[in-house]
């Protein structure tokens, strides 16, 4: 069952068309990957699943019903841009947050309570935000973003500012809301966190949808047949190092049995980074 | 309702802050102070003084006996010649030397002191007038005119200006200076208010672009629900303010006159203007009484109290309308200035013409201005201690309060298009595409 749906939605800035008929699904319990180069449009759309902004046409389903005022609380989102108020303490200023996604206080307090020492600041609750490093602020941004326990999240670049550390233990928070039952709507750069986290992805460019389908269907359906050989020679010498393309593997390691012993035989698969990049420098010369 | 958990905010992180109590507390002690220091001051102003004793070495003979002795003023007539004088002032047996020179043809206009200390002002100017009393006398007489006559030539005109109405039995006295000054004060204060609270809901607005914490926000409210939120919030700010000013104001009065013989303070200060009154009209002290009485009794204060109220509340919400929707299409404060200009132009006319309207406050200039909603909340401070025709505030606050609404939802347009708006310097023509999205 697809838990967001995005049919046919176009919004035109001025004269210049930023999204163009861009339909997605996105089915419960998954992660969607959003790509695509800056400015192809993902922020936009971003904004209108937020109702930030409103598309010119097309619509938008959540849960199979139209997004309403209502959805506010059904939706968690961390903005590319983000920030805090800086002279605010940090356990108010969580709270406030959590407060206009529709939470009551007490509840929040509580929650919030738990996050902060699940994630080791705790002690920073009655600190102001400008007392945090950039880290641990990001840090809050991404609990006030999950507080309210919302189905549909957004995540535009979460892992910005991180380090390698934090980048791990975030991956490990995404990957337990999904398992909870969230849906994940994440856009980045990062094409390795793209393998390693996403079930979907969808490629943009220029307000218009190039690539769309699973992760696994489309390092398929763009493998270029080709496979990394490893084998021993019978006459004694070292390891052979051997890329082959070829349409047909079994002729491959026929050939191979023949001339030594095969230590390994691998098919490589394009990275989502490489398809990211021949796609869309070849539909920005059309 | 998600706006109010807003203002709460606004308003509590403002109220919290450490300026805010400072200027709360210590104005009203800076007001308190303005009030009673003069008089505290006037009745220990002897106190200040040290006690002086001046030789008068008068040639001319004509003040003999003239100058006479007060609490800090001892005047010792000598007939030693100038030198000697001054001798004795340096050995410190006078503190000054008055010499008058003798004349043979005129009368004396010029006198020197002479001391090693700086002479207080009150001495020179109580030498001065006496002086200036004998001399006059003495021409007088040499012209063959009776002193006593002048003396009761001296008049003082009043006239005293008087309101009529249609009801026959309705008249009300006027006196110019006092509602001129209650007017120009009241003006002032909304003038200042507009200003410092449209600036701090810019700068908030500001705040939350540059923070990038916006997009959080208003993922959650809609733009227009957090800029009335601000807005609100923060006239709430401003409300509290005035309400701790006037509470903590009267408080203080109260103390202080409890601990302080400020009946005596104010008598000596009310003696002292009777005095002046006397000298310069000729009117008793109980005249005076009735005119300060009058004068109270003239101005409808619950009126300007309420239009204060109600032009304070407009102009702020126009005002501050048209502030956050510039804090919302610059990325910074320096960035404002093309914008706030010509808003603080639109405030400023009326100020520019402050006197011509207290001057005239019927005037036709006074009544457009006073009509036009974004000069009006100035223009009719001025107006409203003279006294107003109601129609005319009636359509004036009516004309503010629809300006307003227009200007809030023209400005809620641009705001919820600038608050995303990054890394572009924009123009008035960008700003007025925005309205159209």
């Amino acid at each position: 069952m697809n838990y967001l749906e995005i049919n046919n939605v176009s919004k035109t800035y001025d004269t210049k068309k930023v999204l163009n008929d861009i339909s997605i699904k996105v089915p419960q319990q998954s992660i969607y990957g959003l790509l695509g180069p800056n400015g192809a449009g993902k922020t936009t759309l971003i904004r209108i699943l937020n109702q930030i902004t409103m598309p010119d046409s097309g619509q938008v389903l959540l849960d199979g019903k139209p997004l309403s005022p209502n959805d506010i609380a059904n939706i968690g989102y961390l903005p590319e841009e983000r920030g805090l108020y800086k002279k605010m303490k940090v356990g108010e200023q969580a709270i406030y947050l959590a407060q206009l996604k529709g939470m009551d206080k007490k509840e929040a307090d509580k929650r919030l309570r738990h996050w902060f020492m699940k994630f080791g600041i705790a002690s920073w609750w009655d600190k102001k935000v400008e007392e945090l490093s950039k880290g641990m602020q990001q840090k809050v941004q991404f609990i006030v973003t999950v507080i309210h326990e919302p189905k549909l999240l957004i995540f535009d670049e979460p892992f910005s500012g991180f380090d390698p550390i934090n980048v791990n233990l975030l991956k490990q928070e995404i990957l337990e809301l999904r398992d909870k039952g969230a849906t994940i709507l994440f856009s980045t750069h990062n094409m390795a966190s793209v393998e390693e986290l996403c079930d979907n992805i969808m490629l943009i460019n220029k307000g218009e949808k190039i690539l769309e389908g699973s992760v696994k269907d489309i390092k398929q359906q763009y493998k270029n047949h080709s496979y990394d050989v490893v084998y021993k020679p019978f006459d004694g010498g070292e390891e052979i190092h051997q890329t082959v393309n070829s349409m047909n593997p079994n002729d491959v390691i026929r050939e191979i049995i023949d001339k030594g012993e095969l230590v390994s035989f691998n098919e490589i698969l394009p990275s989502i980074n490489d398809i990211f990049i021949n796609l869309v420098s070849s539909s920005n010369k059309s | 309702m998600k706006i109010g958990i807003i203002i709460e905010r606004e308003y509590l992180t403002r109220v919290k802050k450490r300026s805010f109590l400072l200027i709360t507390f210590l104005a009203p002690i800076f007001f308190a102070a303005l009030m009673f220091l003069p008089a505290i001051l006037m009745l220990n102003s002897e106190k200040f003084d040290e006690k002086k004793t001046i030789a008068v070495r008068d040639e001319s003979t004509l003040f003999v006996g003239k100058f006479k002795d007060t609490d800090v003023n001892t005047f010792v007539y000598i007939d030693n010649d100038l030198a000697d004088a001054k001798n004795l002032v340096r050995e410190g047996v006078y503190d000054g030397v008055l010499y008058i020179p003798g004349t043979s043809l005129n009368l004396p206009v010029n006198a020197e002191i002479y001391s090693m200390k700086q002479i207080p002002m009150t001495l020179t100017e109580y030498i001065n007038s006496t002086m200036k009393t004998v001399i006059e006398h003495k021409k007088l007489l040499a012209s063959g005119i009776d002193p006593a006559i002048v003396k009761a030539a001296n008049t003082s005109i009043y006239v005293q200006s008087i309101r009529m109405s249609e009801d026959e039995n309705v008249e009300k006295k006027s006196f110019g200076e006092f509602e001129f000054l209650l007017g120009i004060v009241l003006a002032m204060v909304i003038y200042f208010v507009i200003f410092l609270f449209g600036n701090q809901v810019m700068r908030g607005v500001i705040e939350e672009k540059t923070n990038r914490i916006i997009e959080v926000i208003i993922s959650s409210v809609k733009p227009f629900e957090l800029m009335m939120g601000k807005i609100i919030g923060i006239a709430l700010v401003g409300l509290t303010q005035f309400l701790l000013w006037a509470i903590l104001t009267t408080g203080i009065y109260f103390a202080v006159s409890a601990f302080l013989p400020v009946q005596e303070v104010f008598s000596t200060g009310t003696a002292m203007t009777e005095q002046i009154m006397e000298t310069a009209a000729n009117t008793d002290s109980n005249e005076v009484l009735t005119k300060a009485f009058d004068i109270i009794h003239s101005i409808n204060f619950k009126t300007v109290l309420w239009c204060f109220l109600f032009y304070f509340i407009g102009g702020y919400f126009l005002y501050s309308a048209m502030f956050a929707a510039v804090g919302s299409a610059v990325d910074n404060e320096t960035d404002t200035q093309q914008f706030v200009t010509p808003i603080s132009l639109l405030l400023i006319i009326p100020m520019v013409c402050s006197t011509i309207i207290a001057n005239a406050p019927d005037s036709s200039i006074s009544l457009w201005l006073s009509m036009i909603p974004f000069t009006s909340p100035v223009a009719m401070m001025l107006r409203i201690p003279f006294g107003v025709p109601n129609w005319q505030v009636v359509t004036s606050v009516a004309l503010l309060f629809v300006t307003f609404i227009i200007f809030t939802w023209l400005a809620s347009k641009i705001y919820r298009t600038g608050i995303l708006m990054y890394g572009k310097k924009v123009s008035w023509k960008e700003i007025f595409k925005w309205i159209k999205y």
